[in-house]
């Protein structure tokens, strides 16, 4: 057979078409950059764990033809990740791994004009619950005491927590409005500073989510005394919550994946499909168990009430925090 | 230790210094973006191996940092930046063998010092990690400005107006503490996310040094002459023990401390080696002019910090730098929970890891060495043909680093303005540290006196903070004592 230019061109092509997947052509829209994958939070923190954690599973899987790119905007109480997102150029390819400053700091910050209803809902990947910690060496053993410490220090008691009107200023805040507390609070740029604080005793109490304190609980050096969840936590079944000492309080930090705004149909259901595996993958199922986060599966409608419901309940903890 | 020595783990080392080599020596990508690229890959080794494929780019990558900042005057990490301080100048008096050399023989030292200290003391500097708290730290970051303020030879008030120009610059964006955006200068938002290091790096060190070194040579068409035997290179190695071996000293202790306390890095770990060294040389004043030891004190101590910054991440599952927030995240991928039982759960990985420290660190020396005739041979370019090639690198760097035009003009800017001010003899690498230190310094600042209500005395009466910054604030002050009693002998005479 003499080999043309032609029969060179006709089997490229036969190549190709043959290389290309079945699955390509029966999806209709499929990602064609590599996607930006914005953590509202610096390198280290939960949320960051957590976008890394999805970016592995989603690659060893092999789950997408065109990578997520983790991009950590964390200035600003998450503001700079808002704001990328919220003006991305293509929208749909980008997407926002967010905690609940997704909540507070538009509320906090009106001037820079963001409007989360404007986002697209895509996957509550889980919430994450709050615990109050202590170092061993106060040597307190439950709440009640806390309480007790707290009050005879009058005034000195000292907590760690991130930003103030982020998730852990608004429990403390709570906390101490309800038991009558006098709290002097320094605030952080990390949960992991927070807790490394702790464990060095520069400040007497935190409320690090499970993730954050597990080492230093496994070693024994925390103590938890109370949780902010609605039941008490499977991996710490003696620790009371909240409801239990006569407040109806649960607070979580959410775990959720959402597009930019203007992001296509077409792309929106891909993504939520892409994180629906991800969520049913045995790995993301044990984070799940061993980071101590609740499972709050919820589809897109259910996602924009959520977050309506959120943004009112945070106008509230964040006016209350304000007198 | 026997782990780091399988063959797979061998071969995984010499591919990672090799990459991170080119990484550190790229301007702009640093140990940060080629951790964070490679970390998928390592879903295809055993999670002991993958670690160390990570912490051998982490090393590569110091190492590499060193070479542009050397050769080109760009820094090619942030780690490296003050590698140009004095890197540069000897690179274009012809002895850029000399430099290399200086900067590879100390990061191997550097390295090799900062594991010896990790394999004996970890566990108790992991509890030295945990006893500074936000007053020690800030007390820390003022000795660091203090280092540069003082006995420098350098012209004091210009000094001290190139640090505060770089706290105002560092405090431009978020409140980190408050949430609130600061200083948005004519309201662009991309001032909102602060004016990032490595863009002003670049512009001081590679656009303002590229605009300078043609003010200088008018045009002229020049090489920098650089010729290398290997005899030469051997001289130079025996050169550089004898010139060196302060600033390696200082650097790979200092380099060590600065590594394992949280947050800080390596970074600053290198430019208060840099700072110390000066101080403490007896010829201050030929800093910045190509001082051996200028070079050895940042390189040696960016290796013994980056070794320094394993320790609080292992231990204490804190990361002390960028870099070890990824490989953080990458350990839990893995499946291992670092905190304080990680060395007592999994000693056949926290051990392997350790051992790979060793070997990236003797690989890495020797690639180095290997490849150091081929960056000089780069020198002998011409300038005409080099100046494009940093410009276009400078601009390349910086838009990897933040992917954002406004970096890219704020480099610009930058480096015109860095061109200006170094007409007027102002000092910039002042200006560099503060806008380092100053985003560690102001919220610890803000913390102390939170903490204490207010009362700055919190600074003098803790056990660590107040020897520290009694030391500092001495060093601040010793010069303006010695400039008052000089005028008041000139009055008497």
């Amino acid at each position: 057979m003499k080999t043309t230019k032609r029969t060179l061109l006709k089997l490229a092509l036969a190549a190709v078409i043959v290389g290309t997947p079945a699955a390509a052509v029966a999806e209709d829209w499929e990602p064609t950059r590599p996607i930006d994958f914005v953590i509202m939070a610096g390198p280290g923190g939960g949320a960051d764990q957590i976008a890394r954690f999805i970016q592995s599973v989603a690659e060893k899987q092999d789950m997408t033809n065109r990578p997520l790119v983790p991009n950590n905007k964390g200035g600003g109480s998450g503001a700079e990740a808002l704001l990328h997102v919220g003006k991305a150029r293509d929208a749909d390819h980008t997407l926002l791994v967010t905690l609940n400053s997704f909540f507070t700091t538009p509320l906090r910050q009106e001037k820079l004009g963001i409007d989360t209803e404007t986002f697209t809902p895509i996957a509550m990947m889980g919430v994450d619950p709050f615990v109050l910690w202590v170092h061993k060496d106060e040597g307190i053993t439950d709440f009640e005491s806390f309480v007790e410490k707290v009050k005879t220090a009058d005034g000195q008691w000292v907590m760690g927590g991130t930003g103030k009107g982020q998730e852990d200023s608004i429990v403390i805040a709570y906390l101490s409005d309800a038991f009558g507390l006098k709290i002097k609070y320094i605030p952080y740029d990390g949960g992991g500073a927070v807790a490394k604080d702790l464990a060095g005793r520069q400040v007497m109490a935190t409320v690090n989510n499970p993730a954050e304190a597990k080492g230093f609980y496994d070693s024994g050096d925390f103590v938890p005394l109370l949780a902010f969840s609605d039941e008490r936590l499977p991996a710490y079944p003696d620790v009371p919550t909240m409801k239990e000492k006569g407040h109806d309080f649960s607070y979580y930090n959410q775990r959720a994946v959402v597009g930019a705004p203007g992001m296509s149909d077409e792309a929106a259901a891909y993504y939520r499909d892409l994180f629906s595996k991800i969520y049913e993958t045995a790995e993301w199922q044990g984070y799940l168990k061993s980071e101590s986060l609740s499972p709050l599966w919820m589809n897109a409608e259910e996602q924009r009430a959520y977050w309506a419901k959120q943004v009112e309940n945070h106008k509230k903890l964040l006016a209350a925090m304000e007198n | 230790m026997l782990v780091s020595i399988q063959p797979l783990n061998l071969m995984l080392i010499f591919v990672g210094v090799a990459v991170g080599l080119f990484i550190g020596a790229m301007p702009g990508l640093g140990s940060v973006n080629g951790v964070a690229i490679l970390l998928p890959i390592t879903f295809l080794v055993p999670a002991g191996s993958a670690i160390i494929f990570l912490a051998a780019i982490y090393y590569g990558a110091m190492y590499g940092g060193a070479i542009s900042s050397i050769t080109l005057g760009i820094p090619g990490a942030s780690t490296a930046v003050a590698t140009t301080f004095d890197g540069r100048p000897l690179a274009l008096q012809g002895r850029a063998s000399l430099a290399l050399v200086t900067a590879a023989l100390a990061s191997f030292v550097g390295g090799t010092v900062a594991n010896v200290l990790f394999t004996l003391f970890a566990p108790v500097l992991a509890t030295v990690a945990l006893s500074f708290g936000p007053p020690e730290i800030f007390a820390l970051m003022l000795l660091a400005f203090a280092t540069f303020v003082g006995l420098g030879g350098d012209d004091i008030p210009k000094t001290i107006f190139s640090i505060c120009f770089g706290l105002v610059l560092a405090s431009v964006g978020f409140d980190q503490i408050s949430g609130e955006p600061r200083l948005v200068l004519f309201e662009m938002d991309g001032f909102l996310q602060g004016i990032g290091f490595l863009v002003l790096a670049i512009g001081v060190y590679g656009i303002g040094e590229m605009l300078w070194t043609i003010e200088q040579t008018r045009g002229e068409v020049t090489t920098t002459n650089a010729n290398l035997t290997v005899k030469g290179m051997f001289s130079d190695l025996r050169e550089a023990s004898q010139r060196a071996w302060k600033g390696t000293v200082i650097g790979s202790f200092l380099g060590f401390f600065v590594g394992v306390l949280p947050a800080a890095g390596a970074t600053p770990g290198s430019l208060m080696s840099y700072g110390v060294a000066k101080m403490v040389s007896r010829r201050p004043e030929t800093f910045g002019k190509g001082n051996p030891d200028g070079i050895s004190a940042p390189e040696s101590a960016n290796n013994s910090a980056s070794t320094g910054a394993m320790l609080p991440m292992l231990t204490l599952g804190i990361p002390g730098s960028p870099t070890t927030a990824i490989l953080l995240g990458g350990m839990v991928i893995w499946g291992l929970t670092p905190g304080p039982r990680l060395f007592i759960n999994e000693t056949e990985f926290v051990w392997g890891l350790i051992g790979s420290f060793y070997i990236s660190n003797v690989a890495a020396l020797l690639i180095n060495l290997a490849f150091i005739p081929l960056f000089v041979w780069m020198l002998r370019m011409p300038f005409t043909i080099l100046a494009p090639m940093i410009f276009v690198l400078s601009i390349a760097g910086g838009y990897a680093a933040t992917r954002n035009m406004h970096d890219i003009w704020m480099m610009v800017v930058f480096g015109l303005g860095a061109f200006f001010l170094r007409k007027l003899d102002y000092p910039l690498a002042p200006a560099v540290l503060a806008i380092v230190l100053g985003p560690i310094a102001e919220p610890t600042l803000r913390q102390s006196l939170l903490l204490s209500s207010g009362d700055p005395s919190i600074f003098f009466t803790r056990p660590i903070a107040g020897p520290i910054t009694v030391i500092a604030l001495i060093l601040i002050f010793l010069p303006a004592l010695q400039f008052v009693r000089r005028r008041r002998r000139k009055a008497m005479a």
